[in-house]
């Protein structure tokens, strides 16, 4: 008995009539978890009944904890006949078993009944209580954190990332059982909510295991998604990105620890605990060291279901990344050699200097600053640096070898993992290191029912298939890793296409080595903060790492920087020289599926290009439609890119940053959306413009005509330049806008696609010989497409967008943030459409709801729509859905910093973030109890008076900003706490003090009256907005005041009007975080510290 | 090809003042449109009508929450920032003071409800925005009707109105109430504001609540021991002495300044008998009803056909009052100084030149 969850029934309001005589309803509730029911008394007669009840108490092994809800239904009492079901409460107790995450259950929470949505709020009480027991991770991995923010999350810092992680579990889905046939909807649908609970809860469990496994502590950039497999099941699968984490201390006690304590102290012991059998060191006590000597055998490990020969051959080797370093790098093999003693970084330090005064003779004098800079924040980063830069300069043939072997040393950390993948979209300055492009595989499969849910394995060898095809492209383009990483499938009737991108990519091996390594670049830059805290950076290290920060010169180039061979390019490539350093090559495009790196150097801003297309297929079935699908992908994948590539011309930018292609199946059509952030990196040379050209030159209309078509694209191009102030400092090499097409090609993304279990088949996209530049009019098609390109409706004044974190080339954002959810969904009446009329149609669609989406906010311009991401689907025949989930943000238009200054700045500014962070230890009681109970923050405001001046403040102010003026202070009247939510990762204006827990939750909303709920989109208004409510509740209740990384995954929607009836699924997911204002942090803090932070505050920025 | 559904949901509800305001005047959606497009916030029809249609739609879900303010602001569904509720509720609650008007005093029963269709013909206020006014002015009235205290507060707490609007409502409540009559032609020249002055009037000095504030009672009905005592001052017109002293008290402390002098001297008696008649009755509920006509009848129109000024109003209402306190055989100062501090004021409303 490892665990014990207790509950507590405090009362309901709100409560639906259930009883038509007396217009009252008698509640009771009941509160079960695994087969365990307790129920409280009856309240009679009353619509806010107060229970009151006792403490229910379960006592269930930490497994069950994990996998099952806690579930509370509120029922009716009825003497004489069966008791009313009011609705029920899901709560995820997931948060309660991390110690970091929360720590109590408390508040009001919707009731929800799938048929007639939320009807009232119940206040309930839940604690889980965990016994110190040993051998508790048997099947249970309690304490490992999970984050749906694709980035190290605010207030950690990554020790190590340990890499890719991936289950899945299947099920058959309950709505496609017999059982169905005889019982009601509703029953039905909790029984999937309930499954889908459990099947989740299992899954992060399981994920949790294979962390603890690999020595980590957390999974970044969680990422869970369900297929509904109709007759064939229900797959629930996620991926992530294993991670040690560790808190940077925002304890006050922490900053007066005795300086030998861990920093990691708080860092729940159970976890490393884990890794008891074997390794002798676990059972040590808590040094700072833990984290690295475990993690010194953990790249060794590889885990899947399918690498058992690899296990053990790897284990045997454990320390190859080591061994290749010693031959050519005394210091570095002192340094592995210095294994036992790794909890003194800087007894090495000496070491390192001295290697950076006497470079070996491979290093070229030009790359010396770069190697000052390196060589301050650490040693093996400058030889990866080195080899980096040699890779694509003059100088690079010599380092050749040592080039190879450092490739090879992080190459082989990263192969002993079955997959180098990552599915951060963001990385600490510094890891990453070369981009080679997008990566990206499909596959068609034909579904068939999954007779042992115990034994996935067909779902699972599908997605290896897929992955290991992933990993031959990224070793095509000369790289190791795999950034960015995600999957998604698409499924219609039996055909399901299963995808899978990223960025292939080469990283530096800093963060998956073992040894001291954890001292980056960001715990350099903030002396301050951890000089205090932990003994691992003395005075001495704090001033050479500040010295190193400000002789730093950001170069921001080095990841443009091709990690392919030269002259052993995968494809034919246009190579320049680095527009920044002018040493190395570069490509003259680059595509990404990941944020924008924040070294980066880019020009102007960026802006959303989104490829939309749409295909036509005929109705088929099984391997008949497979085939024909497999057949069409390829087509509409390179029409996509076409797209894409002139869309980003177009715009005189050259990169793309957050790709995100997704391809959807109907019966009768394909649709492809592509989008992604299109920015000007200042490295890559600057695109030419678009040339059109006929095909019948004989004819002087004609040629009238295609002139007036190019003087539009120039000038487009030239506006575009001009919108998105992308002014590069000057161009040498190219001529901008030179009517002679350069070749070029475009195969930055790779893909293929195999039906079942063909071959897998690869196709190159690149234009061949054929110039890419040249667009030619040669028959009706190519020239709607040219008017395709320039019908995209700019975006108002005011407005940017971005699917990205965020907006490349702002920085100073308000406080004020809205978040959106839109749905639409457009019938295609005309049964005989051509794909030109199709596209037309969709493109249109995507372009009204933009539309719409910029009308509804303009109050809070300026703005940046960020985050934008659609998703489509093909509902129905002659269906096209489209949701948008984004967040805006507005900012301050006369901050706009300049680009060249962007860097620096940001650096300066995450350093006084960093301080601020420590203010913040000093002052945590102080804003802690101010945030911990949100009645705090209301009762100030119920002061009639307080009231009287918001009212009079009701004011002229865009709502947006006025609301965010007043967000987190005295709420004048209102008993309900905020609670923000965005898709980013970061709340502008504010810090992140506590993560508190994954949400992810699961709704089906379903209606036999739809016309009486105000039609479908009365209807879905109102499930969505529940949704939300649900959201803010259960976020509130875990005492935290916004969701971040929040994000739609699943909105199915099925109606049939005739019968007034409609379905919808919605799957959810975030993390829930409290937060601080910045100016409250500084507004509390009274200590001479404050004096201080402001200063440096002023000074910096 | 047609949009078959279409939603925008925001974390933080959003709301258009705008057309918020169209929503509660009753335009129905494709007028709404109309009317913006004219407005100039955009050309494109398409854009206007899906935003117009998002916002009806959350109207119309928060306007359940509406009907009982306080659920406002502890409901989970929209997330509202206070002062956009504060909003929410007061143009909710606003009314057309032409609409008030037609209703005010009446019974509000579901046969009043059924005339509205007239009303909004004759006021011009749509229907469906006659519907809501009436169901607010039927809703608060059902509310404050069980509930003991101050009116106003009571009415200001359960909707969270602000203090003027409040005071509107505690006017219409009371007329409504005590079915004061305002609907006949010789009052048709008063406006709303005049009875929702005097109906504060009323409401502070004549009701139970007015005494004591602590009174189980409420504030919706007049102190009918005030009513009873009222009786007392008849005095004043049955017993000659009195009257004529009462006169030339009058009289000679109005001297020299006003020019209607004569006019009021040569009215005096018909004046003091009417004002003291209206006291005595008012214990009649029947008599109650038509307080407002009788004001008219027995005091303003006469005034009006001599011509009196306000400030001839004002100065001889000022000295009539004070004198009576004067005269040696009369006692009921208090009852005096109650009655003629509202009906001095009402009158004073009431008294358009």
């Amino acid at each position: 008995m490892p665990g014990k969850l207790k509950a507590k029934i405090v009362a309901g309001r709100h409560l639906p009539v259930m009883d038509r005589a007396s217009d009252l309803t008698d509640a009771f509730v009941e509160v079960k978890f695994g087969n365990v029911t307790f129920k409280t008394d009856v309240y009679p007669k009353s619509l806010n009944p107060q229970w009151n009840s006792e403490w229910f108490k379960f006592e269930v092994d930490d497994e069950d904890l994990q996998d099952e809800p806690l579930q509370i239904t509120v029922l009716d009492h009825d003497t004489y006949s069966a008791n009313d079901a009011i609705g029920k409460v899901y709560i995820d107790i997931d948060p309660l078993l991390c110690s970091e995450a929360a720590t109590v259950i408390s508040g009001w929470l919707p009731i929800y009944d799938t048929i007639h949505g939320i009807r009232g709020e119940i206040n309930v009480l839940v604690k889980v209580d965990l016994f110190n027991d040993l051998n508790r991770f048997r099947q249970s991995s309690c304490g490992v954190k999970f984050f749906c923010t694709t980035s190290i999350p605010r207030c950690y810092r990554a020790v190590m990332i340990h890499g890719f992680v991936e289950e899945l579990v299947v099920n058959e889905d309950p709505e496609y059982q017999w059982i169905d046939r005889i019982r009601t909807p509703r029953a039905s649908n909790e029984a999937r909510q309930r499954l889908i609970f459990l099947m989740s809860g299992e899954l992060q469990r399981k994920i949790g295991l294979k962390v603890l496994e690999m020595g980590g502590n957390a999974v970044v950039g969680y990422l869970q998604c369900f297929d509904l497999e109709g007759e064939s099941g229900l797959v629930v699968r996620a991926i992530g990105t294993a991670c040690t984490l560790e808190k940077i201390s925002t304890l006050p006690a922490t900053a007066t620890l005795p300086s030998n304590s861990s920093p990691s102290k708080d860092i729940k012991e159970p976890v490393f605990g884990e890794e008891g059998p074997g390794v002798p060191l676990s059972s040590g006590p808590p040094t700072p060291l833990r984290a690295q000597t475990f993690s010194s055998f953990s790249p060794s490990k590889s885990y899947s279901r399918q690498s058992s020969s690899s296990d053990t051959e790897l284990s045997l080797t454990p320390k190859t990344a080591r061994i290749f370093l010693s031959p050519s790098t005394p210091a570095l093999e002192s340094e592995s050699s210095s294994l036992p003693s790794v909890h003194l970084p800087h007894h090495f330090r000496p070491g390192m200097a001295s290697w950076s005064s006497t470079p070996p003779p491979l290093h070229v004098s030009q790359s010396d600053t770069a190697m000052l800079r390196k060589s301050v924040s650490f040693s093996e980063e400058l030889l990866l640096a080195a080899s980096g830069m040699g890779s694509g300069g003059s100088a690079g043939k010599e380092a050749g070898p040592l080039k190879a072997l450092l490739r090879q040393q992080t190459q082989s950390a990263l192969e002993q993992r079955e997959y180098p993948f990552f599915t951060l979209t963001s990385f600490p300055p510094g890891f990453l290191l070369h981009l080679g492009g997008v990566v990206s595989a499909r596959s068609v499969k034909l579904l068939d029912r999954i007779h042992n849910p115990d034994e996935p394995e067909t779902r699972d060898a599908w997605w290896e298939e897929i992955r290991q095809e992933i990993k031959s492209h990224t070793k095509a383009l000369g790289c190791h890793a795999v950034v960015g990483y995600s999957e998604s499938t698409s499924i219609c009737e039996e055909v399901c296409i299963l995808s899978a991108s990223g960025t292939a990519a080469i990283l530096s091996s800093r963060f998956m080595q073992d040894g001291p390594l954890e001292t980056d670049h960001r715990l350099s830059r903030q002396p301050l903060v951890f000089s205090t805290g932990s003994e691992r950076v003395d005075g001495d290290m704090g001033s050479t790492a500040s010295l190193g920060f400000e002789e730093m010169v950001p170069p921001g180039c080095e990841f443009c920087h091709i990690p392919y061979d030269e002259l052993n390019i995968p494809f034919p490539a246009q190579l320049t020289y680095c527009c920044c350093c002018r040493r190395y090559k570069v490509p003259d495009v680059l595509f990404t599926t990941i944020d924008l790196p924040t070294e980066a150097n880019i020009t102007g801003k960026g802006c959303l290009i989104q490829a939309r297309l749409c295909r036509t297929k005929k109705k088929a079935q099984g391997e008949g439609n497979a085939m024909a699908i497999s057949n069409l992908l390829p087509f509409l994948e390179y029409e996509l890119h076409t797209q894409l590539m002139n869309k980003l011309k177009l715009r005189g930018m050259n990169a793309l940053f957050g790709l995100r292609i997704q391809i959807s199946v109907g019966e009768t059509m394909l649709l492809g959306l592509a989008s992604a952030t299109g920015v000007y990196l200042t490295a890559l040379p600057s695109p030419g413009g678009i040339q059109v050209s006929g095909k019948t030159p004989s004819d002087i209309t004609y040629e009238q005509h295609i002139s007036n078509m190019q003087k539009k694209i120039n000038d487009t191009i030239a506006k575009n330049k001009e919108v998105y102030e992308i002014n590069p400092p000057e161009v040498v090499e190219e001529i901008i806008g030179s009517p002679i097409p350069e070749p070029r090609q475009r195969s930055r993304l790779f893909r293929s696609h195999s039906e079942s279990s063909d071959e897998v088949s690869e196709i190159d996209l690149s234009h061949g010989k054929k110039d890419a530049f040249v667009l030619e009019i040669d028959d009706t098609d190519a020239v709607e497409d040219i008017h395709a390109l320039l019908t995209d409706s700019p975006t108002p004044a005011g407005f940017y967008s971005c699917n990205t974190e965020i907006m490349p080339g702002i920085q100073n954002w308000t406080s004020a943030i809205q978040m959106f959810t839109s749905v639409r969904v457009f019938r295609l009446n005309n049964v005989n459409l051509t794909n030109q009329g199709l596209n037309k149609v969709f493109s249109d669609l995507c372009e009204n709801l933009l539309k719409s989406l910029y009308f509804k906010l303009r109050s809070l311009v300026p703005c940046c729509l960020c985050h934008l991401n659609f998703t489509v689907a093909i509902p129905e025949d002659e269906l096209i859905q489209v949701a948008v989930t984004a967040v805006a943000m507005s900012f301050d238009k006369e901050l706009t910093l300049e680009n060249g200054k962007q860097s620096g700045d940001k650096s300066l500014k995450k350093e006084n973030d960093e301080q601020l962070q420590f203010n913040l230890e000093l002052n945590a009681e102080m804003s802690s109890s101010n945030l911990s109970s949100p009645k705090g923050l209301t009762e100030v405001g119920s002061h009639p008076s307080a009231k009287a001046s918001s009212l009079e403040k009701a004011s002229p102010l865009p709502e947006g900003r006025s609301r965010s003026l007043r967000s987190n202070r005295s709420y004048s009247g209102s008993s309900v706490a905020v609670v923000r939510m965005t898709p980013l990762s970061f709340i502008p204006g504010a810090k992140i003090i506590k993560y508190l827990g994954i949400i992810n939750m699961f709704f089906i909303r379903e209606t036999t009256s739809l016309k009486e709920e105000g039609g479908v989109s009365g209807f879905l208004h109102t499930f969505i907005a529940e949704v939300f409510a649900m959201v803010r509740a259960h976020v509130a209740a875990l005492g935290g005041n916004a969701v971040v990384s929040y994000s739609m995954k699943e909105c199915v929607f099925m109606e049939n009007p005739n019968k007034n009836q409609a379905q919808c699924l919605i799957n959810v997911s975030g993390d829930a975080v409290i937060f601080v204002r910045e100016s409250e942090v500084e507004a509390a803090s009274v200590h001479p510290q404050s004096a201080a932070t402001q200063t440096s505050n002023g000074e910096g920025t | 090809m047609s949009v078959e559904l279409d939603v925008f949901v925001g974390n933080t509800t959003i709301m258009d003042k705008e057309v918020y305001q169209l929503w509660l005047n009753g335009y129905t959606v494709n007028d709404a449109v109309t009317l913006r497009i004219e407005g100039g916030v955009m050309e494109e029809c398409e854009v206007l009508l899906s935003d117009t249609m998002d916002q009806y739609r959350t109207f119309q879900m928060c306007e359940r929450l509406l009907h009982h303010p306080a659920k406002l602001a502890n409901q989970l569904l929209f997330q509202i920032p206070p002062d956009r509720q504060a909003m929410l509720i007061e143009r909710y609650y606003a009314f057309d003071d032409l609409f008030v008007r037609e209703v005010l005093g009446k019974k509000l029963s579901k046969g009043t409800k059924k005339d509205l269709d007239d009303v909004s013909s004759k006021t011009g206020v749509m229907l469906k925005s006659c519907r809501r006014q009436f169901d607010n002015f039927k809703r608060v009235f059902k509310v404050v009707e069980e509930l003991k205290g101050p009116l106003v507060e009571n009415i200001r707490q359960h909707f969270l109105l602000p203090d003027q609007l409040a005071r509107d409502y505690a006017a219409i409540v009371f007329f409504a109430n005590n079915r004061f009559e305002t609907g006949k032609k010789k009052l048709l020249y008063l406006t709303f504001q005049d009875f929702a002055f005097c109906a504060g009037q009323l409401i502070n000095n004549w009701t139970l609540g007015a005494v004591d504030n602590m009174m189980e009672d409420m504030d919706v009905d007049l102190d009918k021991e005030f009513l009873q005592d009222l009786k007392d001052l008849k005095i004043l017109i049955t017993d000659k002495d009195l009257l004529d002293q009462h006169k030339s008290l009058v009289c000679t402390a109005l001297r020299g300044k006003t020019n209607v002098l004569n006019e009021m001297e040569a009215n005096f008696k018909n004046l003091s008998r009417g004002l003291v008649n209206i006291a005595a009755k008012l214990i009649n509920a029947k008599d109650v009803r038509d307080f407002f006509i009788d004001l008219v009848e027995k005091f303003i129109e006469p005034c009006r056909s001599d011509k009196w000024t306000s400030v001839d109003v004002n100065l001889y209402l000022t000295h009539y009052t004070n004198s009576a306190h004067i005269l040696d055989t009369f006692k009921h100062h208090s009852v005096w100084t109650r009655y003629m501090g509202v009906i001095k004021s009402c009158i004073l409303k009431m008294y358009h030149e």
